[in-house]
C-alpha cells in the first residue's frame, strides 16, 4: 500500500510540475513587455536594461522557470500592476476564502439535496418519482447556471424580496448574515452538481442492492430503512467521493460564473477583472490555484479508498 | 479491413426516433435552432443590429415579439442571428478540441514507456483545469473575438477527448487482430491508419456529439463574463450579460436569450444523452 501512495504522490509531482511549466510559459507568451509596463512611456536604453536585469528577464528561459517557481512556492507571487497590492495577500487572503466558502456551502447543499433523492429513485427503479427526478437531473445538469443565477435574482430578490440580490458577508464574522447571502449563490451553483449526484447515486445504489449482502441483511430480517441507509450507504461512499473530486473542476468552474452573477469577491471575478486588464500575472495566478486545489483535492479521494473500502487495504 | 462488429441489436435508424420520444423531440428542437442559424437573414424580422430611440425597452408583444433592449435592438432578431454564433462556435470549437484529442490519445494510447508516462501525466495536467479556466486562459493570451473564442474552446477541450481516444486505442490495441497484424510485420502507421483508427472513429464521433452542449455552454459562458465575443455581435452570453443590470424592470432582456440558450442546451443534452445510450457499447453491456 505504500508503493501505491507511493507512486500517486509521484505521478501527482509530475502533474503539478507540467502545469506549472504551462502557466510560466503563459507569462512568457503573454503579449506586451513586463519592462515597458513597469516603466511607463519615458524610459532610457539605461534604464530598460536595468530593469530587465533586475527583474531577472536576461536569464536563459529555464533558469527564469526555476526562479520563479521558488518564488512561487515561498509565496512570493508578486505586485499587481494596476491594484499595486500584493498578489499573494490578495489572492489567497481575500479572494480564495470566498470561492472555498461558495465552493464548500455548494457541495454541501448538493449532497443533502442528491443523495436522499438518488438513493429513492434507486430503490422506487423505473417508479414515477424515478422519472420525475431522472428527467430533473438531466435538465438541471444542463441548464446553464448563469441563467437560472438571473431568474432565482429575479424571482427571490428583486419580487419577493427574500434574499439579498447581491455581495458577501464572510460567515466567520457573523455567521447568520453570511449563510443568508450565500444562499441564492449556493443554490444556483450546487444545481448542476445535484443533478450529477442524483445519478451517480441512482446507478451506484441499484448495482449495490443487487450484492449477496443486501439479500443477506434482508434474510437476516433487517428493516428495509437499515438496508438501504446502513448497507447501502457505506457501499456508495466511494463512487460518491470520486465524483466530487472529479466534478470539483467544474463546480469551481461554476463558482466563476456565479461569482459574476451575484458579485462576489472570489477567484472567479478576479480572473475575470485579470483578462480584460491584462494582468498575466493575477490570470496565472488564478489558473495555478485551480489546478493546485483540483489535483490535491483529487490525490485525496485516491488516498480515502482505503478507508472508505477496507478490500483495498490488503492490496 | 477490421472493425470490431457493433450489434445493432435493436432494429433500423428509425426505430430509435420511436422508441425514444424525447430524443425525437430534442432532435426537433435542435433541428430548429439550426434552421434558424441558417436561415437567420431571412426570418429575422429586424437587423439585429439596427438600434432605435424610439423603441428601447420595449417589453415583448406588439412590434416587437419578445420585446427590445436598452438600445432598441429586437430581441428576437438578436436571438435568430444568436444561434448562428452559438451553433457556430460550439460545433467548430468541438472539432477542433476532438482532433487535437485524437492526435494527443492516439500517441498516448500507443506509446510505451516513460514517452507514455510523461503524455499520460500531460493529459492528466490538461485535465486538472476545468474548460472554463483553461478557456479563459487562452483569451487572456489570444484577445477576445468570435475566431478567438472557436480557437480558447477548442483547445481546451482537448483534455477530455485525449483521455477517451486514450482507452479506446488501449482497447483496441489488446485485440487479437491488431496482435496478427503486428506479428505479420505490417508496418505500424498502417496498422494505425487500416485497424486502429477505424475503430476509435465511431466512439469519437459519440464524444463530440455528447461534448456539443459543453461547447456551446462554455463560449456563452466566456460572452457572459465579458471576455468572450465583444458587443454587439448578437451572441446570447454576451445578451443575459447586458440584460443583467435591468432585471428588475426589463427582464426580458436577459430572460429571452436566456430561454433560448437554456432549451438548445437541454435539447442538446436529451440528444447526447440518447446517442450515448444507444451506441456506446460501454454503456449498453450495463458496465
Amino acid at each position: 500500500m505504500l508503493a501505491h501512495i507511493g507512486q500517486k504522490v509521484a505521478q501527482t509531482f509530475a502533474v503539478l510540475l507540467i502545469v506549472s511549466f504551462a502557466s510560466f510559459a503563459l507569462l512568457k507568451l503573454a503579449p506586451g513587455d513586463p519592462v515597458v509596463l513597469m516603466l511607463g512611456s519615458e524610459f532610457s536604453q539605461e534604464t530598460y536594461d536595468d530593469m530587465r536585469a533586475q527583474l531577472g528577464l536576461d536569464q536563459p528561459f529555464l533558469a527564469q522557470y526555476v526562479q520563479w517557481l521558488g518564488d512561487f512556492v515561498t509565496g512570493h507571487w508578486g505586485t499587481s500592476y494596476v491594484g499595486r497590492a500584493d498578489i499573494y495577500t490578495y489572492v489567497v487572503h481575500e479572494a480564495l476564502p470566498v470561492t472555498l466558502t461558495l465552493t464548500a456551502a455548494s457541495i454541501f447543499l448538493a449532497l443533502l439535496i442528491g443523495v436522499p433523492l438518488g438513493v429513492i429513485s434507486a430503490v422506487r427503479k423505473d417508479g414515477v418519482l424515478d422519472t420525475v427526478v431522472a428527467a430533473g437531473a438531466l435538465t438541471l445538469t444542463a441548464f446553464p447556471s448563469f441563467f437560472l443565477g438571473i431568474l432565482l435574482i429575479w424571482f427571490l430578490a428583486v419580487r419577493f424580496g427574500l434574499f439579498p440580490v447581491m455581495g458577501f458577508v464572510p460567515p466567520w464574522q457573523d455567521f447568520a448574515a453570511g449563510m443568508w447571502h450565500l444562499a441564492l449563490p449556493a443554490l444556483t451553483l450546487s444545481t448542476f452538481f445535484i443533478g450529477m449526484i442524483v445519478r451517480v447515486t441512482r446507478a451506484a445504489m441499484i448495482e449495490v442492492m443487487e450484492q449477496p449482502y443486501i439479500a443477506s441483511a434482508r434474510a437476516r430480517g433487517e428493516p428495509q430503512w437499515r438496508v438501504v441507509w446502513v448497507h447501502g450507504m457505506r457501499n456508495i461512499m466511494m463512487p460518491l467521493v470520486t465524483t466530487v473530486g472529479l466534478q470539483l473542476g467544474g463546480i469551481l468552474q461554476g463558482a466563476v460564473l456565479t461569482e459574476t452573477v451575484f458579485s462576489l469577491p472570489g477567484l472567479g471575478q478576479m480572473l475575470t477583472n485579470a483578462v480584460l486588464g491584462r494582468e498575466y500575472v493575477l490570470v496565472q495566478a488564478g489558473v495555478m490555484l485551480t489546478a493546485l486545489m483540483f489535483i490535491f483535492v483529487n490525490l485525496l479521494v485516491d488516498l480515502s479508498y482505503p478507508f472508505l473500502d477496507p478490500r483495498l487495504r490488503t492490496r | 479491413m477490421a472493425v470490431i462488429d457493433v450489434p445493432r441489436k435493436r432494429g433500423t435508424s428509425h426505430g430509435i426516433f420511436r422508441r425514444r420520444p424525447f430524443f425525437t423531440l430534442a432532435c426537433l428542437v435542435v433541428l430548429f435552432f439550426i434552421a434558424c442559424a441558417a436561415f437567420a437573414s431571412w426570418i429575422a424580422p429586424y437587423d439585429p443590429l439596427a438600434q432605435s430611440i424610439d423603441a428601447m425597452m420595449q417589453p415583448p408583444g406588439g412590434d416587437h415579439l419578445l420585446g427590445t433592449d436598452s438600445y432598441g435592438q429586437d430581441i428576437l432578431s438578436r436571438i435568430i442571428h444568436g444561434a448562428r454564433y452559438a451553433l457556430l462556435i460550439g460545433l467548430g470549437s468541438v472539432l477542433l478540441g476532438a482532433t487535437g484529442g485524437l492526435i494527443l490519445g492516439v500517441a498516448a494510447g500507443l506509446s510505451k514507456g516513460w514517452v507514455e508516462w510523461v503524455l499520460v501525466r500531460i493529459i492528466d495536467a490538461i485535465l486538472a483545469l476545468p474548460s472554463l479556466i483553461l478557456a479563459v486562459a487562452f483569451i487572456a493570451l489570444l484577445g477576445q473575438g468570435v475566431d478567438k473564442v472557436t480557437l480558447a474552446v477548442g483547445l481546451s477541450m482537448i483534455g477530455p477527448f485525449s483521455r477517451t481516444v486514450r482507452s479506446d486505442v488501449l482497447q483496441v490495441k489488446s485485440q487479437l487482430f491488431v496482435e496478427a497484424a503486428g506479428l505479420m510485420a505490417i508496418p505500424r502507421l498502417h496498422i494505425i491508419r487500416r485497424h486502429i483508427l477505424p475503430n476509435i472513429i465511431f466512439p469519437l464521433c459519440v464524444q463530440v456529439t455528447v461534448r456539443v452542449s459543453e461547447a456551446v455552454l462554455v463560449s456563452a459562458s466566456l460572452s457572459f463574463l465579458g471576455i468572450g465575443v465583444t458587443p454587439p455581435t448578437p451572441d446570447w452570453g454576451l445578451m443575459i450579460s447586458e440584460g443583467r443590470g435591468f432585471v428588475s424592470f426589463a427582464p426580458w432582456m436577459s430572460g429571452m436569450p436566456g430561454l433560448a440558450l437554456a432549451a438548445l442546451l437541454i435539447a442538446l443534452a436529451i440528444m447526447g444523452d440518447g446517442i450515448r445510450e444507444e451506441y456506446d457499447p460501454k454503456l449498453r453491456q450495463g458496465r
